[in-house]
């Protein structure tokens, strides 16, 4: 196992910013976000991780292997994020269906009335 | 009242939070009735925060714990652990300083914003958004803990954004709103990608835990990387300062004001990182020069593009932007020279601090006016207005008071500031004092622009009144700050700025003592 | 006693409006010591501009791109670059996050 969990969750980090810095549509800049939220909650969890661990309940663990547990700390953190996610995906998406009622193009080469 | 003043830490979050989702019950009964609600709860929680920072400032100075769910309040290491397993608040000097910033800022906009939507709709759901907004600069000040930190920092990005773009008729504010959403969502991962690398290497993500055990490893220095970038792009500095413009430039007059008070929340965590979780562990001068590089960056972009704009609001945005820099040009030096401690560099900390309390009051004032001025005249353009003085004379006036005051002009609070930042900048190095100078020479330029393009001249255009009677005094009440700060700035720099700059030069042994004990 | 002391040099704002109303009260005087005998409206306060015509106020007014106009022209190179790089792009903005981030972790790298 070793690092490959980490690997792979930084190598979606990678993808998502490649997503916003190179792609044109404002649904793919939120798609590109949200593959971001997704390497870095995989990320947490793998931080957690205990080989061969059980889950971090105490009812019913079976005894030989109750001290070894993975850590429930990360759980917590990726659960925030993801509402957390949730939330500011569902926001930017609403802005992004006005955007497109006014300007008529989804293209963020085209979006930028606010310059200079 | 003693059980007050020991709950008062969470109360100040609490209640904007209970304001929040009791204002859309109220609203129901109509709009006075949901006015008095809002402020009441806007008095309520402005008074919790005199009195959390009274308590700080009057005691010995020694961070105040305030732990969740925990027997004796400040009961941090429960049964014996080595480690502070609850969430915990923790207010100190600086904590102190920023909260009374923020309820400053909050009264004054929510009065405005009573007149400023007298005859719109939309109330029920713009005052819990503003509320909401309230309770995440106040949690991110006043936390000891870096993940509840994030969460409130989530928490302001997504009711800033939605106050944003509040008036979906206007396509330019949805395109503001989108691109600070984007920006905010990309800057919250990189902080939860620092955060789980710090709780990767030591298992915490108490600041007081981790400042005791971090060190400059090479995860470590990619963290505090990741924190610096993302807490420095949310607070403004160039060069990833081009949303605040957007943002500023397209919010209500009053959500202005209040998001600049929330982009100094965010730099009042890039401060907590550089300074109280990191402090002496990491070796300062690269990236201490770095930052004063950035933020002379900010001052000097921020107001020659000033001069470019039509727009009044997006000038004032460039403004602000500008003073941005000056507060992290003042703390940076003090980073800078955090390993030899010099005294120009506990200067530079205070310049930098005092400028944070004197850029609000003074931004908060400009755009105030700059919404009576767009609600006056019915257009932004300043090429179009012009003569509005002869009918708006007490917003002339204020807007003066503030626009002298930002740009440095004694007897101001901004002159004040500003002179220790010249002062203790020079002795850094000549060149910073110098750009410092000429773009406070330029501001001063560029607010003689907007002063005579908007209110000198003759009456160019029709049916102007003067603004109504919320507005002016919530635009008073900041211009008696200004003028009060400028004419008494000792008593102000001895009794709220030097315990915030010390909590944050000296003070991270007693941060970590007061969580770790001992 | 009351103001502020840098180190290098000490501010009182107090001993400044002092000095600034006392300043004011001096001009104040002798402004009073001038005639007030003239007659408003007549050719007695008429602006002279070499016999010409004074414009009505409405055209002399100088709009607010107008009065930097010069200083904008001078460092018009500065401006043009400056401005052509405030695209309003959104994909601008992550690059300079990116760019920036790359330096900060440049700059740590070598610091250590």
């Amino acid at each position: 196992m070793g690092n490959f969990p980490f690997v792979v969750a930084m190598l979606l980090v990678i993808l998502g910013l490649y997503t916003l810095l190179f792609k044109r549509n404002l649904i793919k800049l939120v798609i590109g976000a949200s593959l971001i939220e997704t390497g870095v909650n995989l990320f947490l969890v793998a931080l957690g991780y205990r080989t061969a661990g059980i889950a971090p309940i105490y009812t019913y663990a079976p005894p030989a292997l109750a001290d070894r547990m993975v850590l429930p700390t990360p759980q917590a953190l990726t659960l925030t994020s993801i509402v957390i996610g949730l939330a500011t995906t569902a926001l930017l998406l609403s802005f992004a269906v006005v955007i497109h009622r006014h300007y008529g193009t989804l293209d963020v080469r085209e979006v930028k009335e606010l310059k200079g | 009242m003693n059980a007050l003043s020991v709950h008062a830490p969470v109360l100040l979050v609490a209640t904007p939070l209970l304001a929040a989702f009791v204002v859309p019950l109220v609203a129901k009964l109509g709009s006075t009735v949901r006015n008095a609600v809002v402020g009441v709860f806007t008095l309520l929680t402005a008074s919790l925060a005199g009195l959390v920072a009274a308590n700080v400032l009057a005691g010995s100075g020694a961070p105040s714990v305030y732990v969740f769910g925990a027997s004796p309040l400040n009961l941090t290491l429960p049964s014996g652990m080595h480690v502070p397993i609850r969430i915990l608040f923790e207010v100190d000097g600086m904590s102190a300083f920023m909260i009374l910033i923020t309820a400053l800022v909050a009264v004054a906009a929510t009065l405005y914003s009573f007149s400023y939507f007298k005859e719109h709709s939309g109330g029920e759901m713009y005052y819990p958004l503003l509320f909401l907004l309230l309770a995440a600069i106040f949690g991110m000040e006043e936390t000891g803990d870096l993940f509840n930190f994030f969460v409130f920092l989530e928490i302001a990005g997504i009711a800033a954004c939605g106050l944003i773009g509040f008036r979906p008729w206007r396509g330019r504010s949805q395109e503001a709103a989108f691109k600070t959403m984007a920006l905010y969502t990309l800057s919250g991962l990189f902080v939860l990608i620092a955060l789980g690398l710090l709780y990767g290497q030591h298992g915490g993500l108490n600041i007081a835990y981790l400042s005791s055990r971090v060190g400059a490893e090479m995860l470590d220095l990619v963290a505090l990387g990741l924190l610096v970038v993302a807490l420095g792009m949310k607070a403004g500095v160039a060069p990833m300062h081009m949303w605040a413009l957007d943002a500023y430039g397209e919010a209500p007059a009053p959500i202005s004001a209040v998001l600049v008070a929330s982009s100094q929340a965010s730099l009042y965590g890039l401060f907590r990182v550089l300074f109280t979780l990191f402090g002496a562990a990491v070796s300062v001068a690269a990236l201490g020069w770095f930052l004063i590089a950035l933020s002379v960056l900010t001052l000097f972009v921020g107001v020659t593009m000033a001069l470019l704009q039509k727009d009044i609001k997006r000038l004032i945005a460039y403004g602000a932007v500008s003073q941005i820099g000056y507060m992290l040009l003042g703390v940076g030096v003090g980073f800078t020279t955090s390993g030899s401690r010099p005294a120009y560099g506990f200067v530079a900390m205070q310049g930098g601090i005092f400028h944070m309390v004197n850029d609000a009051a003074c931004i908060g004032l400009l755009f105030l006016a700059a919404g009576a001025v767009h609600r006056a005249s019915g257009t932004r353009d300043l090429n179009r207005m012009g003569g509005l003085g002869h009918d708006m004379k007490w917003t002339a006036a204020l807007f003066a008071i503030g626009a002298l005051a930002l740009a440095g002009v004694p007897p101001f609070n901004g002159f004040s500031s500003k002179l220790l930042i010249y002062e203790s900048s020079f002795a850094a190095s000549p060149i910073l004092a110098a750009i410092a100078i000429l773009s406070s020479i330029l501001l001063l330029a560029v607010f003689m622009k907007v002063f005579q393009a908007a209110f000198l001249g003759p009456r160019l255009l029709e049916n102007v009144r003067e603004a109504s009677r919320g507005m002016l005094v919530s635009m008073l009440m900041l211009a008696v700050v200004v003028v009060v700060f400028g004419l008494f700035p000792g008593f102000f720099v001895d009794k709220l700025v030097t315990p915030a700059a010390k909590a944050l030069w000296l003070g991270r042994d007693a941060y970590v003592r007061a969580v770790l004990g001992g | 006693m009351n103001g502020i002391n840098s180190g290098f040099g000490a501010w009182n704002p107090l001993v400044w409006t002092a000095l600034f109303l006392g300043i004011v009260a001096v001009a104040l005087a002798i402004r009073a010591l001038g005639r007030k005998d003239y007659k408003k409206k007549t050719g007695q306060t008429k602006v002279y501009l070499s016999g010409n015509e004074e414009p009505e106020p409405e055209d002399l007014h100088v709009r607010g791109d107008a009065l930097y106009w010069g200083m904008v022209e001078a460092l018009s190179g500065y401006y043009r670059r400056a401005r052509a790089l405030h695209t309003g792009i959104l994909s601008d903005y992550f690059a300079w996050i990116i760019v920036t981030l790359g330096i900060v972790f440049v700059l740590l790298a070598v610091g250590r």
